[in-house]
């Protein structure tokens, strides 16, 4: 094996590994800034793990997740914690991962699963379940995926003309979200007090309460999408420089898109049953690690790592910043997102891409 | 831009002269009175109890305090008289703003301004108390005034596109419900005020509501209908119309105060209510053409039409429940928003 280096003309610094059969080109920015990303997501893990009514050391937080931690110590860790923990990873990884082909996908950095009503739409199918067939969380769970992919279908096919792309995904995506907003204010209005403080809880995305029963469907899910979608990444790539480049090159553009935006869907969907429609990680995570890596094109597992950090420590800092009041992570996530897409909307603007 | 399309509407009547033309266009704004008369009439009569038309006359003119006529002096009426005012303050709102920002596709609603509003409101009723409308107003004015400047910065000021100014109006939306949100789960009394509050409803009408709002929709309404010459200039394009002698800026100022007015008042009033504004201005402009003069009229007639009508249909699809007014707006527009970004043919699309 040996390993070439070389510089891009796009300034991306390049190491080739080759072997007998086998050649990998790893763009070396990408993979620090992948190998930093995955540290701080453990680290601000442990630390999350720590925080609480019962502070540990994150060094007993360590002792303990490799099993020799007292049994007080095991309990609060191993049972409450970090299922909680292990949850916002995967839904922050899921909607990082999601974004960003979704923003690829749609050629816009602002073509979010937010934006384009995903969240609205599975929050439509949660509240469903919650308010009119009282279901357990299992049911919502069931309800939030439903929805979530019932309007991704329904989005794709609404902006369909002559395949889907750019602008019109946008809108569409926004006309819907806008409709659903309404369905779910009107299904607010319908539920007992009780039940719209709980619907209000879930809607904001939070990761409250979250055990076992959650981790392992999402795992699940994860593990079967993740490799699939990082395996079109390729072919995503090229797809960013137009349909007709891209056919030219031999990539099936409607099938390649289709699979992605399925897969995307799907993550998007999961995460949100798991966790509510957490605000604005799909949409900040792939920017923030595309400034990052300073790579073009989709920088997909890049973004996964990045929504998985970001929502870790989101979530630590929800708990901490408001003293007694433990806001749900949600809450925080959308009042920066809004706040990043604002700005966003600036500095697009000023460089004339809108 | 020409996403107006001034050319394609016109056609229809440019043909008929002049004078035939504008005799035309009086008696459509007869006849939609007429309608608007009836679909009044119709809010009064139809609810949870029917009332005949006979009985609504009396209680309206001969009112002897029978339980129908107190029914009808004291629920139908105002409740009709308010959804005739936000009516029109949305419509003009709409027609207004299409018109400043060369973009068929803004509203009211899409562009955040009633978030802008929900946040201020949200933010009296937990920090500092307010309970009463007459408190709540000068919230959702200020709040209103300030997403509607902030949203034109963003996205609308010259080269608008449709595609940034909506942006801009989700990015607002976004952030500001964000904020409604923490609010609301941190002071569980306001959230149990503002769910009801952010669909949008009619329900909870009262004559007091209507004397409150109706001097700022009074004001927002002339102004908005004596800037229909000044809007016309806009659609020319900036340079044609400064060329012309038209004062851009002035207008601009002053149809933002109009339309501040108009939606501040209408939201304090009853809640967010979305695409009233984005549908009426839209149809209109098929029947009348492009000159704002006609269509701001048309628009404050109409508007109100589609609101009572759709306030009559959410009381009687679910009786004897209803659906919130501005749920089924948005069932309305939703979906015709949809049809118009794909069918209109821009660049961006």
């Amino acid at each position: 094996m040996n390993a070439s280096k070389r510089t891009a003309k796009s300034g991306t610094r390049g190491v080739t590994l080759r072997t007998a059969g086998l050649s990998l080109r790893l763009d070396v920015r990408g993979a620090v800034v992948g190998l930093l990303l995955i540290a701080v997501a453990l680290v601000m893990g442990v630390v999350l793990i720590g925080t609480g009514d019962f502070p540990i050391a994150p060094a007993d937080v360590v002792r303990t997740l490799f099993g020799n931690g007292t049994v007080a110590q095991d309990f609060i860790v191993n049972e409450l914690r970090l299922p909680r923990v292990l949850v916002g990873l995967l839904v922050g990884a899921a909607l990082g991962l999601g974004g960003a082909i979704f923003q690829s996908i749609s050629r816009n950095p602002l073509g979010s699963p937010d934006v384009i009503g995903l969240g609205q739409g599975a929050a439509a199918g949660a509240l469903t379940a919650i308010v009119l067939v009282k279901g357990d969380p299992g049911v919502v769970a069931t309800g939030a995926v439903l929805g979530g992919v019932l309007t991704g279908l329904a989005v794709y096919a609404l902006a369909w003309r002559q395949g889907v792309h750019g602008y019109r995904l946008v809108l569409v995506g926004i006309g819907t979200s806008a409709t659903f907003t309404a369905v779910n204010g009107y299904l607010l209005t319908q539920a007992h007090q009780e039940d719209a403080a709980r619907a209000v809880m879930w809607l904001t995305g939070s990761l409250n309460g979250r055990d076992w029963d959650q981790v392992w469907p999402l795992l699940a899910v994860c593990a079967v999408l993740m490799p699939v979608a990082l395996g079109q990444a390729r072919n995503l790539r090229m797809l960013e420089m137009g349909d007709d480049s891209a056919y030219a090159l031999g990539v099936r553009v409607e099938r390649t898109r289709m699979v992605l935006m399925g897969a995307a869907v799907l993550l998007v969907a999961s995460a949100t049953a798991a966790a509510g429609p957490v605000a604005f990680v799909a949409l900040v995570a792939p920017q923030l690690a595309r400034r990052l890596t300073r790579s073009p094109g989709p920088n997909l597992l890049p973004a996964a790592w990045m929504g998985a950090a970001l929502l870790v420590t989101a979530d630590w800092a929800a708990q901490r910043a408001f003293g007694a009041d433990q806001l749900p992570v949600g809450v925080l996530t959308g009042m920066l997102g809004g706040a990043y897409l604002l700005w966003l909307l600036v500095t697009e603007r000023r460089a004339g891409r809108i | 831009m020409t996403l107006v399309s001034p050319a394609k509407a016109g056609t229809e009547t440019a043909s008929a002269p002049p004078r035939r033309r504008t005799a035309r266009r009086a008696t459509g704004l007869v006849v939609s009175l007429g309608v608007l008369l009836a679909i009044a009439a119709a809010s009064i009569a139809i609810g949870a109890k029917p009332i005949p038309l006979d009985q609504v006359w009396h209680g309206l003119f001969h009112y002897t305090g029978s339980d129908t006529d107190v029914v009808i002096r004291d629920v139908r009426l105002p409740r009709t008289i308010l959804g005739l005012l936000v009516g029109v303050g949305l419509g003009l709102a709409g027609a207004v703003i299409q018109a400043l920002t060369r973009n068929p596709l803004a509203d009211p609603g899409l562009l955040g301004l009633n978030a802008g509003a929900s946040a201020a409101v949200v933010s009296a009723i937990s920090f500092l108390g307010v309970t009463s409308l007459t408190g709540y107003v000068w919230f959702a004015f200020l709040g209103t005034a300030v997403v509607s400047v902030l949203v034109y910065a963003l996205g609308g000021s010259r080269s608008a596109t449709p595609v940034r100014l909506a942006l801009a109006g989700m990015a607002v939306y976004a952030a500001l419900y964000g904020y409604v949100n923490a609010v609301e789960l941190l002071d569980t009394a306001a959230l149990d005020k503002m769910r009801f509050w952010t669909v949008g409803s009619l329900a909870s009408a009262n004559m007091t509501v209507v004397r409150q709002v109706a001097p700022f929709l009074l004001v927002g309404v002339v102004l908005a209908v004596l800037l229909g010459r000044s809007l016309n200039a806009v659609a020319l394009g900036d340079d044609t119309a400064r060329a012309l002698g038209s004062n851009l800026n002035r207008t601009r100022a002053l149809s933002m105060i109009a339309v501040t007015l108009l939606c501040g008042a209408a939201t304090a009033a009853c809640g967010p209510i979305a695409f009233v504004g984005l549908i009426v201005p839209h149809l209109v402009r098929a029947l009348t053409g492009p000159d704002m003069r006609w269509i701001l009229p048309y628009a404050a007639v109409l508007s109100p039409v589609l609101l009572l009508g759709a306030d009559v249909i959410g009381r009687l699809v679910t009786r004897p429940a209803e659906l919130q007014v501005g749920v089924v707006t948005t069932f309305i527009g939703g979906p015709l928003f949809i049809y118009l970004v794909r069918r209109r043919r821009m660049a961006q699309l």
